[in-house]
């Protein structure tokens, strides 16, 4: 059986090209990077490459932001949160973070983990399409305010938030702005140069990189303490010997999208929605038209439960992820689906369809006409019948 | 996460439908996880004058799991006296389908409980 991958928010698969660059780094310059011989040393020029080749990636100068790599994601979101928060505790007393309803798990449990320490927590509402109004946060700001971290683009709906607006508002109150650009970083631009946030996550493992690898990006100044203490690593902010294969695969990911890339998955992803909307009844679009993540799609289908359609696609070899949390580990449906305002039914009715840069127009064919089978299917068994 | 017997009842199911008419109806919902299951049962008497589920279907609304026990727990009440059928318990249904993961236990007793309500129903149903 032919299998299709649909997942691409979950994780991508490594690039040939960053295989080659991370290779002689398992088994030929295998040196410690913090090491001063020469296996050490061309260990640790490798780093330092990649170290630019992201910053250049972000358009970013080395005098003003420090890349510091970590084992991923939700790391570098911990790190920003709880870097900040205690450099705070320790200098200016401020204790209040500002964070949106439908940020990553990572952000929002560590949001609420400082809560339960002393720290002061806003949850800004968003809109039904995902948008943050960058007013709320103007309004949510206040004289203790310490930190306000805003996504950049979400992993379920795909809503690309106005950072470039809220990172003004901060610059202005002079409150610490912190996005996590893990979803959009390489498919929608982010230009440091001209939009100064303070702090920027990314990884390697959704943009054709390894996975065990990401980064905090750090601008110069901003008050920040490790979370690691050891040897003194990463100027101090992340010790632990670095992952070097994973941090030169990194530095090579962030080339492998290209414009063309983009403009495709574009093209396919409303080709997929078109053909989903009008070819299946009862079915709509969570999050917005425009200002979307060039390679996502998330339906509600009403009547059926995610995870059972998530499964039957499966089985005929195909691969999307359910929107609803059912399918892992709790109950809840997807906090995201729920703050825009859809109701727990039809929350747990959603999947999510994510586009790579090889995806081809036959497997979106197959995918739509897979859904309209499965679907029907599952609504032959459903008790509650519509419109009733 | 799920047991081979789990897919496979969830990819084809049995007694699956409505039935028309029917003795008694039960159902059973959990309003968090979304999963609503409707079960339909056809009582007659056996040779000993016993009533006994001759015919059993289900309507379901939820994940795989929700799916699979509501087949299993109609497989194995399907021919049982309605007095060996109230003895059907979840961790039966769980068993039948070789486990279920932990946080899905709650489908099999969503499973015993329609049951227990149709049964209850077509006891019910006779006394009026």
């Amino acid at each position: 059986m032919k299998r299709i991958y649909l997942d691409h928010a979950a994780t991508t698969p490594l690039d040939r090209s960053v295989l080659s660059a991370m290779r002689p780094f398992f088994h030929t310059k295998y040196g410690n990077a913090a090491s001063i011989h020469k296996f050490g040393q061309e260990a640790a020029e490798a780093v330092e490459k990649a170290r630019i080749s992201i910053l250049s990636k972000l358009n970013a100068k080395s005098d003003d932001y420090q890349v510091i790599f970590t084992s991923g994601g939700t790391e570098s979101n911990n790190f920003a949160i709880k870097g900040v928060a205690f450099a705070a505790k320790e200098r200016s007393k401020k204790n209040h973070i500002i964070v949106s309803a439908i940020e990553h798990d990572c952000i929002l449990n560590c949001s609420r983990w400082l809560e339960r320490n002393g720290f002061e927590v806003t949850i800004l509402p968003v809109n039904e399409e995902g948008f943050v109004d960058p007013q709320d946060v103007a309004k949510a700001i206040k004289k203790q305010t310490l930190l306000v971290s805003i996504m950049h683009a979400n992993n379920e709906i795909g809503t690309i938030e106005p950072i470039e607006e809220i990172a003004k508002i901060c610059l202005e109150n002079e409150v610490y702005f912190h996005s996590d650009a893990c979803q959009s970083f390489t498919k929608v631009p982010i230009d440091l140069s001209k939009n100064p946030l303070d702090l920027l996550t990314i990884n390697a493992h959704k943009i054709y990189g390894p996975k065990g690898i990401g980064a905090l990006v750090i601008k110069n100044g901003v008050k920040i303490e490790p979370l690691l203490h050891g040897g003194g690593q990463e100027y101090g902010l992340r010790s632990g010997t670095l992952n070097v294969p994973g941090i030169v695969g990194f530095g090579e990911a962030v080339k492998v999208i290209k414009p063309s890339h983009i403009k495709r998955m574009k093209k396919l992803r409303d080709y997929l929605i078109e053909g989903v909307i009008n070819s299946i009844e009862d079915v709509f679009l969570n999050g917005p038209k425009n200002h979307r993540l060039c390679n996502n799609a998330n339906f509600t289908f009403k009547y059926v439960e995610g995870e059972s359609i998530v499964l039957m696609l499966n089985a005929k070899g195909i691969a999307v992820s359910t929107g609803s949390a059912c399918s892992s580990r709790s109950l809840e449906p997807s906090h995201v689906l729920v703050a825009i305002g859809r109701s727990y039914e039809d929350a747990h009715g959603s999947i999510r369809i994510t586009l790579g840069k090889d995806t081809s127009k036959e497997e979106i064919d197959c995918t739509i006409e897979s859904l309209k089978e499965v679907v029907s299917k599952l609504r032959e068994i459903r008790p509650i019948k519509p419109c009733n | 996460m799920y047991s081979k017997k789990v897919l496979k009842h969830f990819m084809n199911p049995h007694n699956m439908g409505e039935i028309k008419h029917p003795d008694g109806v039960g159902e059973a919902g959990n309003p968090v996880c979304g999963d609503i299951l409707r079960i339909y049962i056809k009582v007659e008497k056996n040779r000993q004058g016993k009533p006994f589920i001759k015919d059993i279907k289900f309507q379901s609304l939820g994940c795989a799991a929700a799916i699979a026990t509501s087949s299993m727990v109609t497989d194995l009440a399907k021919g049982k006296t309605i007095e060996e059928a109230l003895k059907i318990s979840n961790k039966d249904v769980a068993d039948a389908l070789e486990g279920l993961p932990p946080v899905k236990m709650h489908c099999s007793l969503l499973a015993e409980e329609a049951l227990r309500n149709a049964i209850n129903d077509y006891m019910k149903r006779k006394k009026d």
